[in-house]
Order: C-alpha cells, then structure tokens, then sequence
C-alpha cells in the first residue's frame, strides 16, 4: 500500500483551491512555465482555479487563447520542446476531441518517433462536467481514449490533495500529461500541505482497508465508493477501496495484491464500461488473479447512452454508491439492507455552470 | 549566406540542389531492391523550395517539414548516412529505426517532420511562441503542402500566430496535388496566398521552381520576422516529378497528363539554374562534373554505412515511448 507523508495538522482546502495553488506554485518556482487556454484570464477563470496565478503572474504567463483546441496542443508541444512548460486547460474534457490529432498522433509518440532524442513535456488540463443537464456533449469522461495510447500519462485525481500533486508532478515528468478533474469534486474539501509536493504516476492510493470485495473507482466515483464502504460496514460487509489515481501508468499491484485478498472485484468508473477503464482493469485481474476469484468481476459505469439532459433521466443514467452497495451485497449473496441507502441523493449543485 | 557574393551563392544553392536530386535518384534506384522498407515521398522536381528557405536561415532557427521531407532534411543539414540508415531501417539512422522517411528529424539540430499533413505547424508556432517570450531573433518555419491548408489546424496556427505576434514564416509547398487529387477538387479557385491576406499579413507567391527567387524572397522575409512583423506567409508553386509515395514516374495514371508532368520537368529548377550559370560563365561543366563526382562518392559512403549499421536490438522495440 502506497501511503503519501501528511503533515500532522490538516490543512483543509477545496479541490479548486489546491488546484489554484499549485498553479501559482509551480510558477513561482519555475519562470518557463505557463498556463494556456480558452477562458483562463477571464472573471470565472476556469472555475476559479487560474485566478490566482493570473492575478500575480499576468496576461504574459496566463494567456487567453482562441478555441482552437488542436493548434493549441501543437503550440504546447512546440514550446516545450524549447523548454518551456506550458499548462493547456479545457474547461470541458470533451473538447480534446478537438485536439487528439496533437494529443495522439503527436504528443504521445513523439519521443519514440524521434529515437528518444527528443521529448515533449506539457500538461493538459479537462474537466468532466456532470448533472444540471449538461447533456451528451459537455459531460463525458474521456480517459479511456487517452489510456489507450502508449506514451501519454494520465491521471484522474479524487482528492484536493491529488488535484494539486498531479500538477506538480506532471509538470516535472518529461511525458505529456493529462490530468483529468472533475468539476462535482471542485467544492470538495480534503488536506492539502501548504508545500508543494508531488502525487506519483503509477501508485494508486488504498482509501478503505477491506477484506471481502476490492473496490476499483475512478475520480468521483472513488468517494461514492467510500459512501458504499460505510453502508456496507453496517451489514458486516469489508470493502476495500482503491483509487487508481493514475490511469497509465496503472498500479497493476496495489490493485492485483488487494484482488488476491479478497477474491472478488468491482470497478466503477465515470465513464462507459465497453472498452473502458473498467474493461481494462477486469481484464487485467482475471489474467492475473483467476484462481484467486471467488465470483465473476463487476463493472459499473453510466448508461450504455450518450448523457441525456432531463434530470429524471440524468439519475437514471449516473451510477452512485447505491450502485455499488447492491452489486457488493449481491456478490456476497446477501439481501441488501435498503434501509441503508434509503437516503435520497442530495443534488447540491446548483447551475448554470 | 547572405554577406557572401552573389556568385558564390548560386553556385551553393546548385550545388545543393544537386545533392538532393543525386541522393533521391540514388533511393529511387534502389528502392526496388526491397532494403529500404518505409513509405518514402521523394521531393524530386521540388527540391528549390527547401533549399532556397534554408539558405536564408540562421544555424538556431527550427525547420518543422511535411512528409515529403527528403529535401527539407538535407538542404537544413541533416546528416547523410544517419539518414541512410534511417530509410534502412538501422539502429544507426537519425531516430534509431524510429522514424522512416515520413517522419525523418534530426532533433539534434532542431528540425522536425511529420506525414500528418498539417500536424507541425501548430508545433512551429509554438516554437516561435516561445522564442517570442524570451525575446530571442530566433524564427520557426514551417513547410507544408497545399492540403495541409485545407486542415482546420492550419487556420487555427495562422490565426494564432498572427493574433499573438509569433515569429514563423509559413512556407506552403503548392504542389497542385493531395495524393492525386488535384487543387481544383479541393479548394476554390482563388489563390492560398491571397486568401492568408486577408489576416491582414504579407502573404506572397512566388515560383518554387527558381532557386534564386525562392532564397531572395525568404532572406527579406526572415529579415522581416526578425526585426518583429511577426508571421508571414510564403507560397512556393512547384511540381513533384514522381508519383505521390514511391519511386517511380506515373505517367500512365489519369490524374494527370505526361504532358503536364513533361512541361513542369522543363521548368526543373535544377537544370534552369545550371544552364544560367554555364551561360555567363559562373560555372563551368568540368566543375559542376567534379561537383557532380563527389556528391556520388558521398552517396556510395551513405550507402555502405547505412548497409553495414546494425539492426536495432530487439530490446529497442520497448524503448523511449516514456
């Protein structure tokens, strides 16, 4: 198990504000790098996490853009490679559809297709939106489009802690990086140290110890996993929850080493299941850990649909720990308590976004 | 180059243009043999508009080129043998066996190529972008063919570039054909050139068939980027003599005539500047013979390193991707 050093007071800020301070961070300790990106300079800017670094680094290092996704990602590749460390945000991680052309064809294989002599180094930044009748295109979860293709790292943070350590580490790799947030986490709180510090790619974090059922869960569906790990425990029910954190590199181990205890996996995820981030690691634990299985894996996701608009048939199509309390109670063959997860789900989200 | 008498300029830019056609004359030789085993797009019949920007750039300034990047490689001082080796598959070629021919670079001089039609020249404004912050005179530019305008990122870099200032000079290569679609089934009628005018920069054409109007051109217009106009854009008109990927002429095919092909190679950039020179005695033939010998013995020397270099080592298949 990967534990991270805590600073013994806790520190609490939101996802936004850790996100906020590791931009100005990593600027103040590094001229070369920059943010880019439609919106970054205006009054909201980017949910209020580009205000701080523009307020005291300037138009100069936080520069308003055109939306012009894939030109964008190619200027991020050029100016790193002239070592620059440039930060791209998409205020919706759906608008990278724009950019694959430079993501794929370009960011991820250029350090192979140029022999290893050269390398490109960016971060980009896109946000899941989720509810409030988003709808199809402004509120899918594209990291598995990303996890795909060698050469690219991405991670998916949980936790303000993350939302920060991944910015700076991703500005320290020699790989381009996706960081993808989301913006229901944005108001969350979490400990945050006051240092800058780094999150690793590869090491996934356990959030809940548990020995009957591993849990696997992305983004906001790790804190929905661990709502269901308090449900369960009240029906006797041990659930380990794992955050992967970073989806490529995965941590293969922390997950395989947890399925060997346990015997029996569910992975949620934010996005769809076929040939999804939940695919992967399915298939990953049943090539690895078949003898130790006691029951089929489990995958969870949304609908198999694109994100529909009314908000009756929005709570259709998102799964919730209530998702994930069944389907454990299923696959330890119990009857589930509903009484435990009779609560209804609170919607404090407010829109517009 | 530039301080260099005029003469002697000529007789470079022959020169190098020479050594291109002899060296692609030399692949498309043996390309049958089957030892080069990577799509290659030769610049046979465009080789004037490489060399004529090259000439009238500065030793820190980045290249970014298209596919058919033989010529870019060469006339900006790629390495012969390294990229011998390259199209030969070796752990010896300028990207190890990585890159090919399409993508041929040589990071190690700052110069890039790509078969994603438009996909570095978002990469070459960002290169400028970056020269442009830290207030260096350095400039970036980009060459592509005229399909790579058609593609939005093209736009995009345009637009961005000239909204932001960034010192690039964008080099269109208007060969008149994507593959073998012809530009009259692909854009409108009215000329790239004038269309880029129209983001308020000075956007010109000139024939990429003239060695000496294509250097002219680009040293005032790197001068000019230089001293801070920011992008400008500068269409080449030129004529790929062979087919679109591979060796061979395709005279029979029917997306263009033997006689088009014919009047384009009477226009050969190469020939036009040697009989110039012959003409008021710039050059003599027993020179231009003596070029001519050596730039082959240059190709042999190529050929043998790149036919002696080792294969990459199996373990080379995982390396580099991170």
């Amino acid at each position: 198990m990967y534990t991270e050093k805590r600073e013994t007071k806790k520190r609490l800020l939101t996802y936004a504000n850790a996100i906020s301070e590791a931009h100005v961070q990593t600027m103040r300790n590094d001229p070369d790098c920059f943010i880019m990106g439609l919106g970054v300079t205006d009054y909201k800017g980017i949910f209020g996490t580009t205000i701080s670094a523009f307020k005291r680094f300037g138009p100069k290092r936080v520069i308003e853009t055109p939306a012009s996704e894939n030109a964008l990602t190619g200027i991020t590749i050029g100016a790193s490679l002239t070592g620059k460390r440039p930060v791209l945000i998409h205020a919706r991680n759906d608008f990278m559809f724009l950019a694959l052309d430079q993501m794929i064809n370009g960011a991820s294989k250029w350090k192979y297709m140029y022999g290893g002599k050269s390398s490109v180094s960016f971060v980009i930044r896109g946000i899941i939106g989720k509810g409030w009748g988003q709808g199809p295109t402004h509120s899918q979860s594209i990291q598995s489009v990303f996890m795909h293709f060698p050469g690219l790292y991405i991670a998916m943070p949980s936790t303000p802690y993350d939302a920060k350590g991944f910015i700076v580490s991703s500005l320290s790799e020699n790989v381009p990086c996706v960081i993808i947030e989301h913006r229901r986490l944005y108001d969350t709180f979490g400990d945050v140290p006051k240092k800058i510090y780094k999150s690793k790619f590869g090491k996934a974090r356990v959030i809940k110890k548990g020995s009957d059922i591993t849990l696997v869960a992305t983004s906001i569906m790790a804190m929905e996993g661990v709502k269901a790990y308090i449900a369960l425990k009240k029906m006797g029910i041990s659930l380990e929850v794992i955050d992967p954190r970073s989806l490529r590199p995965l941590d293969k181990d922390t997950i395989l080493r947890s399925v060997r205890k346990t015997g029996r996996l569910i992975v949620a995820d934010t996005s769809w299941t076929t040939c999804g981030f939940s695919s992967e690691v399915a298939a990953l634990a049943s090539g690895e850990t078949f003898k130790y299985l006691k029951s089929p894996i489990k995958r969870i996701g949304v609908a198999d649909c694109p994100s529909p608009v009314s908000f009756k048939l929005e709570e259709k199509f998102y799964p919730t720990y209530k998702d994930i309390f069944i389907e454990c109670c299923k696959m330890l063959n119990k009857t589930p308590d509903l009484g435990l997860i009779a609560d209804p789900i609170i919607d404090s989200f407010k829109g517009p976004y | 180059m530039a301080a260099k008498n005029i003469d002697t300029v000529k007789k470079t830019l022959l020169r190098e243009m020479l050594r291109i056609r002899m060296i692609e004359e030399r692949i498309a030789e043996i390309y049958p043999r089957g030892e080069i085993r990577t799509p290659a797009h030769f610049s046979i019949g465009q080789e004037a508009v490489s060399v004529g920007v090259c000439a009238a750039l500065g030793k820190d300034d980045w290249v970014f080129n298209s596919h058919r990047c033989h010529a870019g490689y060469l006339a900006r001082g790629g390495s012969l043998s390294s990229m011998m080796a390259e199209l030969f598959g070796r752990s010896t070629g300028v990207c190890g066996g990585k890159s090919g021919s399409a993508h041929l670079a040589s990071p190690k001089i700052n110069m890039y190529s790509a078969p994603i039609l438009g996909a570095l020249i978002p990469v070459g404004v960002g290169v400028g972008f970056s020269f442009a912050m830290d207030g260096k005179k350095n400039i970036a530019v980009v060459f592509f063919g005229d399909a790579a305008f058609e593609e939005g990122v093209c736009a995009e870099s345009i637009n961005f570039a000239v909204l932001k200032k960034v010192p690039v000079l964008f080099v269109c290569e208007n060969n008149f054909f994507s593959s073998h679609t012809h530009i009259k089934y692909r854009q409108p009628a009215i000329p790239i050139y004038k269309r880029v005018k129209s983001y308020g920069i000075e956007a010109l054409r000139v024939d990429g068939m003239d060695v000496m109007e294509v250097y002219k051109a680009s040293a005032r217009l790197v001068k000019k980027i230089r001293d801070g106009s920011g992008p400008l854009f500068m269409e080449c008109t030129t004529y790929r003599f062979l087919e679109h990927v591979g060796p061979n002429f395709d005279f029979n095919n029917p997306y263009r005539t033997e006689k088009e092909v014919r009047m384009w190679m009477r226009r050969c950039p190469i020939a036009r500047l040697r009989r110039r020179l012959l003409k008021d005695n710039t050059v003599t033939e027993k020179e231009l013979e003596s070029m001519a010998e050596k730039i082959s013995l240059e190709i042999d020397g190529s050929l043998d390193y790149a036919r002696k270099s080792p294969w990459p080592e199996d373990e080379d298949l995982l390396k580099d991707v991170y």
